[in-house]
């Protein structure tokens, strides 16, 4: 029934902007302190202090709207919103509402069918970051720690332009793969710099007026984010189908049960009464010195993946993974300039075996226990023939475990490939010997035994055999 | 004596400021409650600064304002010193850090005699809505001082200090200043810095000073002014020696008298105090005209908007949660914050509150809180027509000399149109004064001078020029000479 449904999304993605210090004093930003250290007289909101801006928060929001191809505000408004919570000390969140310092930028996204979709940037502003409440410490109490509260946020709102959970994803992967080239975010989101509200309805296919939305907060894992968009998304056409209607509502997911449930309605939602803090002047950015941020900008991830496919010649895909990340982007180049050449081959161990290694330990590719330099070690003795693309498994695997260089691993334990073509002749004339019967079937048409002998003879070798020269070998003997 | 009297003394070696501190404390002492003008008297701290200043004095050093006793208005914050805004809500608070203006006068070697009483959070013009009880004005003492700086002018007015700062959110220094017979001097908005000045209306706040002169006026305010990188909103402007400042020749100064301010409402003594005054300006050789402000009129329901909207904002830090006044017992989070809130603020502060509440709430904010801040846009707009044509502008300070305490209290109001000639200062960030011109039936009534943007040394000198020929401003309160 689904399909006579579409499905609406927009993101807010909150990102934490990766700064020393707050936004508005001069604490730290440290992820990890004792509750409350790293709180000032203006983070705990006493009486008289006041706010100043932090400038390097400026120069990042600036720059992810150069990056995102949007209008960088000449001049934008930090406001306050309202509302009373025992984290939000002064009473009041600093946030940017009408004013926000990027508006109308954009980024693509590739679609499961390969094809791309841009996704509008309605407008990222900057804001402060509350504290947190901990109910579970205390019993019967509540604690607050303060540690967060003026951490800056970057919040980044699409437009309504997603139309399904996958979407939603391949957008909020790119605007993490961004913040992280700009190195304006860690893009931690066990630790919540990097989270995302969703707001999610369902029309009727065709149809041009929205329906009634609800907003899914704080989803702090890509696939928590695709959990709770499509158990919303099944839970509103429930409802539509059965005759109901949406109520507008805030709603939160609870990845335990794997549903969303009720927060807050439309009625009871709070009346922020955003007004201009008097606090802060306007922020009024030069032309010149924004136009100045763009030569700040690395190579983006877009025009890195372009390049891979223009200049390597790596398949879209390929160059799509590798770009994904700009440090894998780095390992992969500088592998490439160690070898000289031979992209795909490169390209094919750092995401294929190279990658499993790193997933299966839980690192990044930053802390990669086989470095760049050893890498190509290990490419370059595949490209000379010494090692089978299945014995540089076991090599990749040896200098992984050991911290070693494919050279050493090699010589240790004899996997130099057996090349000689007297050797390789020699044991398959012994391979032929033992095995009359199924010689004289493939000599009486059994083709298909061709690769009972490959395997024989590999067998024979320990594995170390050229497999290309083996196939050679192999038909010019048993052909007699 | 003046606090530039008292300085030149100390510098003479004829009094030490041990002395002098003792001299005033005694005098805080046997005022007793009659005047109510201090919330916390710091006698330690004071001779303990006052005998710095005396070593610094001996040796040689210091400057004109080195071990001149002074008082703060409760509303800055004063390191390991109760700061209660004299407020229920703040009546336990000891301020961990120093406001930027104690730093600043504490650096120029003050004494600091205590805390002055204040309307609560500043909200008043009569000092009747602290915590601690109204204060009295010294030239009758059933009488208001005026507010929300009354205690710092009280204090002053009744000799217990040669000087005191206060804030002016509204005509918070002016018109008290007027009522007690002081010289009273808001600076431009962004002179000085509001970092540590607990905030009312963060947009109209300027603190400032209360005192016996304009050479004192000048004196304290230039310790006072500058640029504080802790407050976005001051300005990085050099600060002129106001001093030195005083002496301009006052002839040829254009005076625009502002004809808004002298219609309906103006006390015919008060006028006529004020004139007077006018009349001694053009003896000097100043030249008057006339001047129109056509949105000056709309000041004060502008006012009345914009400073509660800011006002509820700024408030809700006091919440019961990390310092200030709790209620007892609180059943939950909703019961925590309505009863710490319902019982720790007084019905002004609660009224301004609500009122701020409602013009920021959605469907009303355009019409209330945008429209307020079209009709600010304009009042600014006249006073710089006005000012492309004078050098100052005048007119009274308040439209009738000290009323009764208890008379308006209950009339809100009435209450705010007291303020009708001192706010549109404040909503155009100008620099204004009020000095003494007068008495009405034994009170003491004054006249404002606004200045253009930082013109302060101009609004000093004028006045400077007018106290040399006159003898208003050395007037005490029969009861205190």
């Amino acid at each position: 029934m689904s399909n006579e449904w579409e499905v609406v999304i927009g993101l807010e993605i909150h990102a934490q902007l990766a700064t020393r210090s707050k936004i508005f004093s001069g604490s730290s930003t440290a992820f990890g302190a004792a509750p409350n250290v790293q709180a000032n007289l203006v983070d705990l909101g006493y009486p008289g202090v006041l706010p100043v801006l932090n400038a390097e928060a400026v120069r990042m929001a600036a720059r992810f709207g150069l990056a995102i191809g949007a209008r960088v505000s000449h001049r934008s408004v930090f406001a306050r919103k309202n509302y009373f919570y025992p984290d939000l000390p002064k009473g009041y969140q600093i946030s940017q509402y009408e004013l926000p310092i990027v508006q109308d930028g954009r980024v693509e996204i590739v679609l499961d069918d390969g094809s791309a979709k841009v996704i509008g940037v309605t407008r990222a502003h900057l804001e402060e970051d509350a504290g947190k409440s901990l109910h579970e410490e205390l019993p019967g109490q509540s604690g607050i720690d303060l540690n967060r509260a003026g951490t800056p946020l970057l919040e980044i709102v699409s437009e309504p332009d997603l139309r399904s959970a996958r979407e939603a994803i391949a957008y909020m992967k790119k605007i993490h793969t961004l913040v992280r080239y700009l190195e304006i975010c860690d893009g931690n989101m066990q630790e919540g710099s990097f989270r995302c509200d969703a707001n999610v309805s369902v029309r009727g296919l065709g149809r041009r007026e929205f329906g009634t939305r609800c907003e899914i907060k704080n989803l702090n894992s890509f696939r928590f984010v695709e959990k709770a968009i499509n158990h919303e998304v099944a839970r509103q056409i429930d409802v539509l189908e059965g005759g109901g209607s949406i109520v507008q509502e805030t709603r939160l997911y609870d990845p335990g049960r794997d549903e969303t449930r009720s927060m807050r309605s439309k009625e009871e939602a709070n009346d922020y009464r955003y007004f201009p803090d008097p606090d802060l002047l306007p922020l009024v950015l030069d032309a010149d010195w924004i136009e100045s941020l763009r030569t700040t900008l690395p190579e983006l991830p877009d025009a890195k993946a372009a390049r891979l496919v223009a200049e390597h010649g790596l398949p879209a895909y390929d160059a799509g993974v590798l770009s994904a990340s700009r440090e894998l982007a780095d390992y992969y180049e500088a592998v490439i300039g160690l070898v000289g050449g031979q992209p795909k081959l490169v390209a094919n161990w750092v995401m294929g075996d190279l990658s499993a290694l790193l997933n299966r330990d839980g690192l990044d590719i930053q802390a990669s226990r086989v470095d760049t330099q050893r890498l190509a070690g290990l490419i370059a003795r595949i490209v000379d023939g010494t090692l089978s693309g299945k014995l540089a498994k076991e090599v990749l695997e040896t200098m992984w475990d050991e911290g070693s260089e494919a050279d050493a691993v090699i010589e240790a334990k004899g996997l130099r490939q057996i090349t000689d073509t007297a050797a390789i002749e020699a044991v398959i004339r012994k391979v032929m010997e033992d095995n009359p019967g199924q010689l004289a079937d493939y000599r009486g048409g059994k083709d298909k035994l061709f690769g009972f002998f490959v395997g024989q003879v590999m067998k024979a070798t320990g594995g170390k055999a050229n497999p290309g020269q083996v196939n050679e070998l192999l038909k010019t003997l048993l052909a007699g | 004596m003046t606090a530039a009297e008292l300085g030149r003394a100390l510098r003479r070696r004829e009094v030490s400021s041990l002395e002098l501190t003792d001299h005033f404390l005694a005098r805080i002492e046997d005022s007793g409650t009659r005047l109510n003008a201090f919330v916390t008297v710091t006698a330690e701290r004071a001779r303990e600064d006052a005998r710095r200043a005396d070593a610094e004095i001996a040796a040689g050093q210091g400057g004109p304002l080195t071990g001149v006793p002074i008082a703060h208005k409760d509303i800055f914050c004063t390191a390991g010193i109760l700061t209660t805004c004299s407020s229920r809500m703040l009546a336990n608070f000891t301020s961990p850090y120093d406001a930027t203006v104690v730093e600043k006068l504490t650096a120029a070697g003050t004494v600091l005699l205590g805390k002055t009483n204040m309307d609560e959070f500043a909200m008043g013009s009569s000092n009747e809505t602290s915590y601690f009880g109204p204060v009295r004005n010294p030239w009758d003492e059933s009488r208001v001082p005026g507010g929300s700086s009354g205690g710092s002018a009280a204090a002053v007015a009744a000799g217990l200090a040669p000087a005191a700062t206060g804030t002016d959110t509204g005509g918070s220094i002016r018109q008290p200043a007027a009522l007690t017979g002081l010289t009273g001097i808001k600076p431009t908005y962004g002179r000085v810095s509001r970092y540590g000045m607990i905030a009312f209306a963060s947009s109209l706040d300027q603190a400032g000073v209360l005192a016996r002169s304009a050479e004192d006026a000048a004196l304290l305010l230039a310790a006072m002014s500058g640029f504080d990188p802790r407050d976005s909103t001051s300005v990085e402007q050099p600060v002129p020696d106001y001093h030195a400042g005083l002496e301009a020749p006052l002839a040829g100064l254009r005076i625009g008298v502002i004809r808004e301010f002298f219609g309906e409402g103006l006390e015919a003594g008060t006028g006529a105090a004020v004139t007077g005054a006018l009349d001694q300006f053009k003896r000097l050789g100043a030249e008057v005209v006339e001047v129109s402000l056509p949105a000056l009129p709309l000041s004060v329901p502008t006012y009345y908007v914009v400073a509660p909207a800011e006002c509820s904002s700024n408030l809700s830090r006091f919440d019961g949660i990390r310092f200030g006044y709790r209620c007892e017992s609180p059943r939950d989070l909703y019961d925590l914050y309505t009863r710490s809130r319902g019982e720790g603020f007084g019905d002004e502060v609660k009224r301004r509150i609500m009122t701020g509440t409602y013009v920021l709430s959605a469907g009303y904010y355009d019409a209330y809180y945008l429209k307020a801040q079209k009709v600010r846009s304009l009042i600014a707009a006249d006073f710089q027509r006005a000012f492309e044509s004078v050098d100052l502008l005048f007119g009274p300070t308040a439209p009738t000399p000290a009323f009764g305490i208890g008379e308006k209290v209950d009339d809100p109001v009435t209450m705010y149109l007291n303020d009708i000639y001192t706010i549109g200062a404040n909503l155009a960030g100008l620099p204004a004064l009020s000095a003494p011109c007068g008495l009405v039936d034994g009170l003491p009534v004054g006249f404002q001078l606004i200045g253009p943007q930082f013109s302060e040394s101009r609004l000093l000198s004028a006045t400077h020029a007018y106290q040399r020929e006159t003898d208003w401003h050395r007037r005490l309160p029969p009861a205190w000479a």
